[in-house]
């Protein structure tokens, strides 16, 4: 086509300049009070900021070229270097000359150039192809850095980090929680959704009941189902016995636990179902002729080859399990929501993010997993073809 | 028919009548307290509720199929798997924590909420709408180009009713969303139906966690419902031309 620029890179390099006139950082005389934004060539000496600014448009730079997908990635962890340094040297800088109670945060401009070097990124990344190994090892690289990036305490200065340590204890108890609901939820789902599934798949009468079901639990707005779980689970807690002491009450962790696990059977069976239909007669067929009994038949052709759209289906409620899991938070089921809840109440914005920022993380880290586990499941099919 | 018109009954009734219901919530107040929520009409909720979520995934329906019918062009075929990759990360994002995140750029109430809806919406539609341009049947895209059709034409007589019940399902998981996140919306000040359930909670008044629950419930069924019968009525149109060729 004897096209020399790529056209995402174009699109990236012009809204990373848009970026570049809002104001980078936020400076605030305390936690609460609404404060002065700050333009990225005023927060920080002239030395720091030309280097900074000059490696974010290098790097954005190198976004354009379409033929090199290494060198747009390499452009786009340039362009990151730049902004983190510029906004840990611009959050230092500012404080500097601030009161004690002053507060720094992220601004509008800043969040824009992470989210357009991000995208350069992703798109670099998406034209490397890359395979399962090389993806998880970019992901542990990614992981690592920004956990480097945190424990050097470069970040510090800023307001969500100040935040973060005067609630270090808690936020340590929040992720806990938060990933035994996502996660303990899940398993729960499986080990009730996967035979579930199997047996619904066998018999059209079961499926014909639970998937309507299931998708009609679905369909009911989250606060309305965790606030529904209250008076069914403390009607549970005050009548059977025993049900207290193992911690089943209307508040807390039990409700928010069953509204999840509610949730996420719809996936779990469906996908169940639609992996052991996909599985080719003939395959099964063969089977048969080589002799195999019914669950040999089951455990080394239809599950095998049903896998992968099984696992999809996980993929699923993790990722959607991780996200409702905040709405714990209002109900005193614990969690990240704890402090996004807390945060909207006292209007505290850092708060809100301290919140918010992992549970994202959180989501974006277990759907590139679950990718590449379901495409690590995936060769097993392809290969016998070759 | 006879379940989904006592489920419409059931709805109308709560929202129009709410003091007739009483006798149903009363069990779950606590003592001394009123059992049916009177601090705003459940009415006017329910209106800006629906309003909310109509508004925003008009709005993204709009843009995301905009935006689908671009990427499916040549002139936007660069733009193809960077928006893959966009509605693949967007999807894992959290709609509360878009919700959140949309808090401190807009400040608190119904424009927060709204943007989020827009925003979140617009990914299931748009995945749904690039799936159904880009798989079209060829062989009815070559009949429709030997028919000298020009590519508007093509676009709007072939391509989008072809693809209509796919983007209708990508819509109707979008309003489902849209419902969801707006019934949270009211922990940041937009009056949507989950004022109820956040002031049940608030005052440990199961009665209006119950209620609120219920209305937003029924609604998200009956809506979701209604979507379903659209699209089967549209895919049974589609096949009976084709039917009829056939025989």
């Amino acid at each position: 086509m004897g096209l020399t620029v790529s056209p995402p890179g174009v699109l990236f390099a012009v809204l990373g300049a848009a970026s570049l006139l809002l104001p980078f950082l936020t400076l605030r005389a305390n936690r609460i009070v609404a404060g002065e934004g700050a333009a990225p060539w005023e927060v920080a000496g002239p030395t720091v900021t030309i280097a900074a600014l000059t490696a974010i448009a290098a790097g954005l730079a190198c976004g354009l070229l379409p033929s090199r997908p290494w060198l747009r990635f390499a452009g786009s962890l340039l362009s990151l270097a730049g902004l983190i340094f510029l906004l840990s040297r611009g959050a230092a800088n500012l404080l500097g000359d601030a009161g004690d109670l002053a507060r720094v945060s992220p601004a509008a401009g800043f969040w824009c150039l992470l989210s357009v070097v991000m995208l350069l990124m992703a798109d670099a990344i998406g034209g490397l192809q890359p395979g399962p190994r090389l993806r998880l090892g970019l992901l542990t690289l990614v992981l690592g850095a920004l956990a480097l990036l945190l424990w050097s305490g470069a970040l510090n200065d800023l307001s969500p980090m100040q935040e973060y340590r005067t609630r270090a204890a808690a936020f340590r108890t929040a992720t806990w929680r938060h990933v035994a609901l996502a996660l303990g939820s899940l398993g729960v789902a499986a080990a009730i959704g996967f035979p579930l599934g199997i047996l619904a798949f066998r018999k059209a009468r079961v499926r014909a009941v639970t998937l309507p079901v299931l998708s009609f639990l679905q369909t009911i707005p989250s606060l309305a189902m965790f606030g529904i779980m209250i008076p069914i689970l403390g009607w549970v807690g005050a009548t059977v016995p025993g049900a207290q002491a193992v911690g089943i009450a209307g508040i807390g962790f039990a409700p928010a636990f069953v509204a999840l696990l509610l949730y996420s059977l719809l996936p779990v069976v469906a996908n169940t179902v639609a992996g052991l239909g996909s599985v080719p007669a003939a395959s099964v067929e063969a089977a048969r002729g080589m002799g195999m009994t019914g669950p040999q038949r089951f455990w080394t052709v239809e599950l095998p080859l049903a896998l992968p759209v099984i696992l999809a289906g996980l993929r699923i409620v993790l990722v959607q399990n991780i996200g409702l899991a905040v709405i714990a938070g209002l109900i005193g089921g614990g969690g990240y929501g704890t402090f996004v809840f807390q945060g909207l109440n006292q209007t505290a914005t850092d708060l809100i993010l301290l919140g918010a920022l992992p549970t994202v993380l959180m989501a974006l880290v277990a759907a590139i997993l679950m990718d590449i586990v379901v495409e690590v499941a995936q060769p097993t099919l392809n290969r016998k073809n070759t | 028919m006879i379940l989904r018109l006592a489920l419409l009954g059931l709805l109308l009734g709560l929202v129009l009548r709410p003091h007739a219901f009483v006798w149903m919530f009363e069990p779950f107040a606590p003592d001394r307290s009123t059992a049916i929520y009177d601090r705003a009409s459940l009415l006017s909720l329910s209106l800006n509720h629906l309003a909310l979520v109509a508004a925003a995934s008009l709005a993204a329906t709009i843009v995301a199929v905009a935006l689908a019918i671009f990427v499916t062009r040549p002139a936007g075929a660069p733009f193809r798997p960077l928006s893959r990759t966009i509605t693949n990360i967007g999807q894992s994002f959290p709609p509360v924590a878009v919700l959140a995140l949309a808090v401190p750029a807009l400040g608190f109430g119904a424009r927060p909420t709204l943007v989020a809806l827009f925003l979140y919406g617009l990914l299931p539609i748009f995945e749904n709408a690039l799936t159904a341009l880009s798989t079209l049947p060829p062989r009815t895209m070559e009949a429709a180009r030997g028919m000298g059709l020009n590519r508007w034409q093509r676009l709007a007589q072939v391509e989008l009713p072809l693809a209509a019940p796919v983007i209708l399902a990508g819509i109707r998981v979008s309003v489902m969303i849209a419902l969801g996140t707006a019934t949270i919306g009211s922990t940041v000040a937009a009056r949507t139906l989950g004022e109820p359930i956040i002031a049940g909670l608030l005052t440990n008044n199961t009665a209006f966690v119950l209620q609120g629950g219920l209305i937003v419930g029924l609604f998200a069924v009956l809506i979701y419902d209604a979507f379903v019968q659209i699209e089967n009525r549209l895919l049974d149109r589609r096949r009976k031309p084709v039917a009829r060729k056939v025989a």
